[in-house]
């Protein structure tokens, strides 16, 4: 671990290059705008931008809510890399920080975008609940399950919609109905999951098309930059398998029946 | 003007408002959730180690009831919870926690056979049964007698609130989230919804409903950074309801204090690190708890190892750093691979805020703000005082089931329990009401938002709204702290009493048209002061020592004159709090020694039937509004008694 912490570049100073566009205020042009702070220990994004928001620009939007990056508020392009602002510092970046929103999503103001809309549209799109197989027994005790199949689903569970992910994508930047890595992670484990009664049927409604899993054309930046570190590819393989085992099925037992 | 209707509004997207607003959606009424933020980030998503509910499957927690947790709860309290809503918590979790499985929550499981544990100091091997194998697991944490905390890695939150938030999906419940309720329709002590506030476009709206709820959280934000709690947590639900001038809010004074929040960023370090095994040093590597509390060690209660760990820093024993002494939490031991399976979001944290790897390297700790026992005071049904038809839930609310200190673990289980629970009832007020409210009672708040948003616009001149938010934080933080005394307490009020005479006089720098950020915080500075001057009155008149509210010049609690919950009114008269105080409730378990926190306390004086028998009347003359349920119904008096043996061993012998 030879992570930097937090120390070593204190006295410098940073220059923010911060995009600025208040869809309220049409007339003014997106733009850059510069602004310069001197750098504290352990500084991260969130502690340098709320500074630059209250001493020098009160009208500058951005997102923070946990600022310990589990609610995926703050996701933005940093240095072009879409990230999590709160858990960046900013002594592993160089003096000057290029901060804009991410693309895809419909942008609120400045820094600010509308992640939630389009994760609701997603969830609802890919049916990210569990469809359950029997209505709850509150008297009954819980279903056994096997606590490495429960920690393989925790593992996909972990995404928190932070939305760089698809950001970072090439297909989601051009088509608005690709549900994305984080969808397709979704899907992954609730397909996992033997609590969820779907069958094969069901699920290849779900993603074995254009918006799910063939939409993908395999670049992979959604695992690069994923702040959580998911093992977005192994899910991606996961689905592509079951997908395809899918496809086949029909054919094969067509030629069967031939034989 | 954007006026809408629904049956039930529900204020704040976490997981007590969207359970509830799932009850109520679930008996066929039409339910709209309001939040400040998307749900799936509302701070419930922040809670790391672990939901308390009394299922008993490991060896460790064989045994357990939910007569113990209840035990373990009102001792937690101090003796400050209302011990029939402990109990009607303690029977209900194991449902709740048992529904969320159902839902889809990845729970760590049992693993039968041979499992390595770190219990106070030592490394045990336990031989988990056959038959629980598959079953929820559960991990230590402080305070309780049993294993009890149900957990999923450290993001125990995480998982709970996307389980949820997928029933709320697939429900279809209408979530408006961005949105702000900047006050409260009401009107002849009825409550007809909220006035709103777009947080994309700045835009003021309303909501009439037949039933609010108010389910926005705790407070933790008027301690400014120091506090483990997301920037959202700045108490707006609390602030709307004492703006009515109706509805009190109770034990704002008791505050909780984390043991462990990370130094300097403040964030949360789960009790799940101490719970699966790891200690506290002071400067001298000397784990102090053992010294300090030999039963408990790590795991008392939090206002306990709280106190224990500001005294090693008063008394020199301190690391000191740029950001302040701190301690430190050793994880070492516990190794690589539990850490980033079993505390995997710790390791993280770690790595990504301070550039450490916990499997080799100590965790700079300190107590830190953590948690709103106090909140809106609303009877067990979850029905405020003073205003009918409005209902709050979860950490916003003072059901009241902490008292005085909450127990780790408690919290996560009290929104969805408490969510069911206060939900069934919001349905069946819902259900039965119609929606009478006057639409030009609507208009005139909303007129009101409209002057409060035009008189900020027009000021040019005057403090900035961030420094008075500074300067509030830093007197809490300093006078009204973990130790408190009658001085400190005294200058803490004058002090934010005059940060809240500034409010009138601040004057915005953004003239920016949408949702602008800074006008956006102007709207919440005015009710955060007062929330922080009635937490420092109310420490300030109650002068003993209960729970989290420890003062230095009243150690003892004293059950003769301070067994009681303080109620805070806003009067817009004197434009001052005013305090009140009512019985905690009925009483089972009397009140004695908690088993850790080695403190004295003064006895009761009047008799324990005496004091229950005015419960009822005490509290409807505060304004508490009369149940479906009568008093008392819940109650499963003298059930404890068979569970004596089970209290701590040091229990009675201080």
């Amino acid at each position: 671990m030879a992570r930097n912490n937090g120390n070593s570049d204190a006295g410098r100073t940073l220059r923010f290059e911060i995009f600025r566009f208040n869809p309220h205020e049409p007339d003014v042009e997106p733009r850059m705008q510069t602004f310069e702070l001197e750098e504290t220990p352990f500084m991260t994004l969130f502690v340098a931008l709320n500074q630059i928001r209250e001493e020098h620009d009160p009208s500058l939007q951005f997102d923070f809510a946990c600022r310990s990056a589990v609610c995926g508020s703050c996701g933005m392009l940093v240095n072009g890399r879409p990230t999590l602002a709160c858990k960046t510092l900013t002594s592993e970046l160089s003096e000057t920080i290029r901060l804009q929103p991410l693309p895809v999503f419909k942008l609120i103001g400045d820094l600010s975008v509308d992640t939630g809309t389009w994760f609701r549209g997603m969830v609802e799109k890919v049916r990210g609940w569990i469809h359950e197989r029997a209505p709850f027994d509150p008297a009954a005790p819980e279903d056994r399950m096997d606590d490495e199949l429960s920690q393989a689903i925790y593992e996909g569970e972990r995404c928190i919609e932070c939305g760089c992910c698809i950001a970072g994508c090439g297909v989601a930047n051009v088509r608005e109905d690709f549900v994305g890595a984080a969808g397709l992670n979704r899907v992954a484990r609730f397909m996992a999951d033997p609590r969820d009664g779907r069958d094969t049927a069901e699920w290849f409604e779900v993603v074995s098309n254009d918006q799910g899993v063939f939409g993908c054309l395999g670049l992979m930046g959604c695992q690069d930059v994923c702040p959580k570190e998911l093992p977005l590819l192994e899910q991606y393989a996961y689905l592509r398998r079951k997908s395809l085992g899918q496809l086949r099925a029909p054919a094969r037992e067509a030629g069967e029946d031939v034989a | 003007m954007d006026l809408r209707t629904t049956d039930v509004l529900v204020i704040g997207g976490g997981l007590a408002g969207e359970r509830c607003a799932i009850e109520n959606a679930l008996a066929g009424l039409d339910v709209t959730l309001l939040s400040l933020v998307p749900p799936r980030r509302s701070h419930s998503c922040a809670a790391q180690g672990g939901m308390q509910a009394a299922l008993g499957n490991c060896l460790k927690a064989e045994g357990d009831d939910p007569t113990l947790h209840f035990l373990d709860t009102v001792r937690g309290s101090d003796w400050g919870a209302d011990q029939e809503v402990a109990r009607i918590f303690a029977e209900e979790a194991p449902v709740a926690v048992r529904e969320l499985a159902h839902w889809g929550v990845p729970w760590t499981r049992v693993r039968p056979g041979k499992n390595t544990y770190f219990i106070k100091g030592q490394r045990v091997d336990l031989e988990d049964r056959e038959e629980n194998a598959g079953l929820i697991m559960h991990r230590d944490f402080g305070g309780t007698a049993k294993w009890r905390a149900c957990y999923a890695s450290a993001g125990t939150g995480h998982a709970l609130l996307y389980a949820v938030d997928g029933e709320i999906v697939r429900l279809g419940i209408r979530v408006i989230d961005r949105i702000e309720a900047v006050s409260l329709v009401h009107d002849a002590g009825r409550c007809w919804g909220a006035v709103t506030r777009c947080l994309r476009t700045g835009q003021l709206g309303a909501w009439l409903a037949k039933a609010t709820v108010i389910a926005t959280g705790g407070y933790g934000r008027i301690y400014g950074r120091y506090t483990t709690n997301a920037t959202i947590n700045e108490g707006t639900g609390a602030s709307i309801a004492l703006e009515t001038g109706e509805v009190p809010l109770g034990n704002m004074e008791a505050v909780q204090f984390h043991p462990t929040g990370l130094v300097p960023s403040g964030i949360l370090i789960t009790e799940g690190c101490r719970g699966d095994g790891g200690y506290l040093l002071n400067d001298e590597g000397e784990r102090f708890m053992v010294r300090a509390e030999p039963e408990k060690q790590e795991l008392a209660s939090r206002d306990v190892v709280s106190r224990h760990m500001m005294n090693e820093i008063r008394e020199g024993r301190g690391v000191d750093s740029p950001a302040g002494a701190h301690l430190w939490l050793d994880m070492r031991h516990v190794g690589e691979h539990h850490l980033r399976t079993k505390l995997r979001e710790i390791w993280e944290i770690c790595r990504d805020f301070n550039g450490i790897d916990p499997a080799r390297e100590l965790i700079p700790v300190r107590p830190i703000q953590h948690y709103s026992m106090g909140g809106i005071r609303v009877n067990k049904e979850g029905q405020a005082y003073g205003l009918a038809g409005l209902f709050a839930v979860g950490e916003a609310a003072c059901w009241d089931m902490h008292g005085f200190n909450r127990l780790g673990g408690n919290s996560l289980a009290e929104t969805v329990v408490a969510g069911r629970f206060i939900g069934r009832h919001v349905a069946e007020f819902a259900g039965k009401a119609s929606l009478a409210a006057d639409t030009a009672v609507a208009e005139s708040f909303l007129a009101d938002a409209q002057r409060r948003i035009e008189g900020w616009l027009a000021r040019t001149d005057g403090p900035s709204i961030y420094a008075i938010r500074d300067s509030i934080a830093e007197t809490l933080n300093h006078k009204v702290g973990v130790f408190r005394n009658g001085d400190e307490l005294e200058q803490a009020c004058k002090e934010i009493e005059a940060q809240l005479a500034r409010v009138d006089g601040a004057a915005l720098r953004s003239r920016a048209p949408g949702m602008n950020p800074e006008l956006c915080f102007a709207l919440r500075i005015e009710g955060m002061a007062r929330l922080a001057w009635i937490t420092a009155l109310g420490a300030l008149e109650r002068t003993e020592s209960r729970g989290a509210h420890s003062r230095l010049d009243h150690p003892e609690r004293d059950d003769s004159r301070w067994l009681n919950r303080t109620l805070a009114r806003w009067s817009h008269e004197t434009g001052a709090p005013s305090l009140s105080w009512e019985p905690v409730g009925l009483l089972d378990l009397p009140p004695g020694d908690r088993g850790y926190g080695k403190s004295k306390h003064l006895e009761m004086q009047t008799p324990i039937e005496a004091y229950n028998h005015a419960v009822e009347a005490a509290w409807r003359s505060e304004g508490a509004l009369p149940t479906q349920e009568p008093l008392g119904a819940r109650m499963q008096w003298g059930a404890w008694q068979d569970f004596e043996h089970h209290a701590s061993p040091e229990h009675g012998s201080e």
